[in-house]
């Protein structure tokens, strides 16, 4: 035992932490307050904007339909609950089987699309990281490339061939990318596996091209689908991506502390007591799947992966696990809004949602960072 | 294998035994055998290449190696990297800092070995960071960015991650390379009083030779990826053993309580007055 311990208040033992009174120390952690907890007035604010989203969006269309109606409307299609909005049925069509589950999806893809990004920046410790960043762009719009020119239709809900050949495509390009940049060990290092995503995508953009241009005919519809959009025909869309929603948005929202130990790289990560490889894994399997599940049903939407976790970054913090669950909700609120203006500014015709997202968002962005900077 | 050290009954801190390390076909670390007794404070010295950093570098259980590494009489490679971080806490010798996290959150991570899968600071984690926090003397750093911090209070923040760790182990890894005389002291001072306070067993890298003969119980000497010498500063910092391996003149004195300081004098062909200094090139 050490000598030199001959203070009266000193425990010896490394199993005692505290060394100084403890008497104060209680009184003391209020004075640092914990900055990284997803804070009450955080959640009301990103819940409040959803739901501006979704009035907004059931009320604003070619037939308008009022607020209160609407929302009273909505309210009758909760369980157990019963009361008379004051709409004709017609109306009652429009906004339970046309426009809310335009705007659920919305909510769900931005979501997905917002937490996907925050997670792959948290992964790469890259801020310039986004859902699309290991070719999962390219792999669906060669899905989807494939599914337009060989003629198979449109419209049949959950069997559309496009959406599934999306999702498909989506995954084999993100799988090519991870299993090009293991090693022979069976390890890979962020670097070596953005490098394989950045060929993958290259080659997959020129597949998809290649086979665009020798189908002429179909050029409009290839090209609409990759500018993104949110059709729906009633709720079957919602369905396909909800499973993905609920699944990879809890696993990406559970590993948010140890994305925060991650921040430190992967060797002080690992002498911290963490597994780098292992969370790396796990949370870029979750992102990738919901990313090619809402790129599935959406086409490609960009900007939302990006500019939405680095707005809540700039604005609540740089701790996971406030810009998580933050992106998946603020993100959610944001493509819903998007697709309002997308539908109604040249109404009855629809501006692709990705020109609304990039117009609306870039600024917004380029006005956060500015006031951010300053400070 | 351990070895038990006869004057305190404990097993050695860490014991490497006959080993050898290769990183891209050069064996840096060869043949080695060092035990690092519980309750010291160890400074690791040898010349650059030496193998210093490569040695402590083991201790993560990441390369591959021959030999045995023990911490605390168990294999590293049979402790999972949870109870790797219960055993040894590393201050790095260049930590990332991760942009806009505050010193409050980062030390805290210094925690993520005593919670659950979620990595979620407990109360307990809480208090114990500012308890750490106010110990350093950086308790009103707690809401600063650390990206924002100088040096030397970056090191200390550095230093407070890994006290919060709670091992009974702290190795650093070249601490003071990248602060002024001053700091270097104050960060020393600070390992050297919570090493007594906490029962700490310390191992450091350094360069600065007076640092290691003033601070360290033991000290040895890696030169060529081997272990060439061993023991209280006062007798492996010789001037001897200096030019041997470093290959420089240098003079030592010896405290009365063993400290030793080492004075490094210029480099030069010849003492004697030389007729034509301008033109005298180093060999």
């Amino acid at each position: 035992m050490s000598t030199a311990t001959d203070g009266p208040d000193i425990v010896p033992g490394p199993s005692v932490a505290l060394t100084v009174g403890s008497v104060g120390v209680d009184d003391d952690v209020v004075d640092v307050p914990d900055a990284t907890r997803l804070t009450m007035g955080w959640l009301a604010a990103a819940i409040g904007a959803i739901f501006v989203a979704v009035v907004v969006g059931i009320s604003v269309g070619p037939i308008s339909v009022p607020f209160h109606r609407s929302v009273l409307e909505l309210l009758d299609h909760l369980p157990l609950v019963d009361v008379d909005s004051g709409l004709t049925s017609t109306e009652q069509a429009i906004v339970w089987d046309i426009r809310t589950p335009r705007v659920v999806l919305g909510l769900l893809v931005g979501g997905l699309l917002a937490g996907s990004g925050a997670g792959y920046q948290g992964v790469f410790r890259n801020p310039l990281a986004d859902p699309y960043l290991l070719g999962i762009a390219a792999g669906a719009g060669l899905g989807a490339t494939l599914a337009i020119v060989s003629g198979m239709g449109d419209g049949l809900g959950i069997l559309d061939p496009i959406p599934v050949a999306a999702f498909a495509g989506a995954l084999v390009a993100v799988s090519a990318a991870a299993a090009l940049s293991l090693r022979r060990n069976g390890t890979t290092s962020p670097a070596t596996l953005i490098l394989a995503g950045v060929a993958v995508a290259a080659f997959f953009t020129a597949l998809q091209t290649y086979v665009q241009q020798k189908n002429a005919d179909t050029l409009r519809q290839v090209y609409a689908w990759i500018l993104g959009r949110l059709s729906t025909s009633g709720w079957d869309e919602v369905l396909v991506v909800l499973p993905y929603a609920i699944v990879c948005g809890g696993v990406l929202v559970f590993m948010v502390g140890a994305l925060d130990v991650l921040a430190v790289g992967d060797e002080e990560a690992e002498s911290l007591g963490i597994r780098p490889r292992r969370i790396r894994a796990i949370v870029l399997v979750a992102a990738s799947l919901a990313t090619a599940a809402a790129v599935a049903v959406s086409g490609l939407i960009g900007f939302v992966g990006l500019i939405i976790p680095h707005g809540v970054r700039l604005l609540a913090g740089v701790s996971n696990r406030r810009v998580i669950p933050l992106s998946f909700l603020f993100g959610a609120a944001f493509l819903a809004l998007a697709d309002v203006a997308a539908r109604t500014i040249q109404s009855p015709a629809e501006l692709p949602i990705g020109v609304v997202t990039a117009f609306i968002g870039a600024p917004f962005f380029l006005a956060i960072l500015r006031s951010q900077s300053v400070t | 294998m351990s070895r038990t050290d006869r004057s305190t009954g404990r097993p050695p801190a860490i014991s490497w035994t006959d080993l050898s390390v290769r990183l891209g076909g050069t064996e840096v670390v060869r043949d080695l055998t060092l035990d690092v007794p519980a309750g010291t404070w160890m400074s690791l010295i040898g010349p650059n290449g030496a193998g210093k950093t490569t040695l402590v570098r083991t201790l993560s259980g990441a390369l591959h190696h021959r030999g045995s590494i023990e911490v605390d009489a168990r294999d590293v490679h049979g402790l999972s990297v949870r109870e790797r971080a219960q055993a040894l806490a590393v201050v790095p010798q260049h930590p990332v800092i991760p942009p806009g996290m505050r010193v409050f959150d980062y030390v805290v991570l210094g925690r993520a070995a005593h919670q659950g899968v979620r990595c979620s600071p407990s109360m307990l984690d809480r208090r114990r960071t500012v308890a750490v926090l106010q110990r350093l003397e950086l308790e009103s750093f707690g809401d600063r960015r650390v990206d924002t911090l100088s040096g030397g209070e970056r090191q200390r923040v550095v230093l407070a991650r890994a006290i919060v760790q709670d091992t009974p182990l702290l190795v650093l890894d070249e601490p003071t390379a990248a602060l002024d005389v001053g700091h270097q002291l104050d960060v020393l001072e600070l390992v050297a009083d919570l090493r007594t306070e906490r029962e700490l067993t310390v191992v450091t890298t350094v360069h600065d030779l007076s640092v290691a003969g003033q601070f360290a119980d033991v000290v040895a000497v890696m030169a060529d990826g081997r272990l060439v010498a061993s023991g209280a500063p006062a007798d492996v910092l010789t001037p001897e053993t200096i030019g041997a391996h470093w290959g420089v003149e240098a003079s030592t004195d010896v405290d009365h309580d063993g400290a030793v300081t080492v004075t490094v004098r210029r480099r030069r062909e010849s003492r004697a007055p030389s007729p034509t200094p301008i033109t005298e090139q180093q060999p």
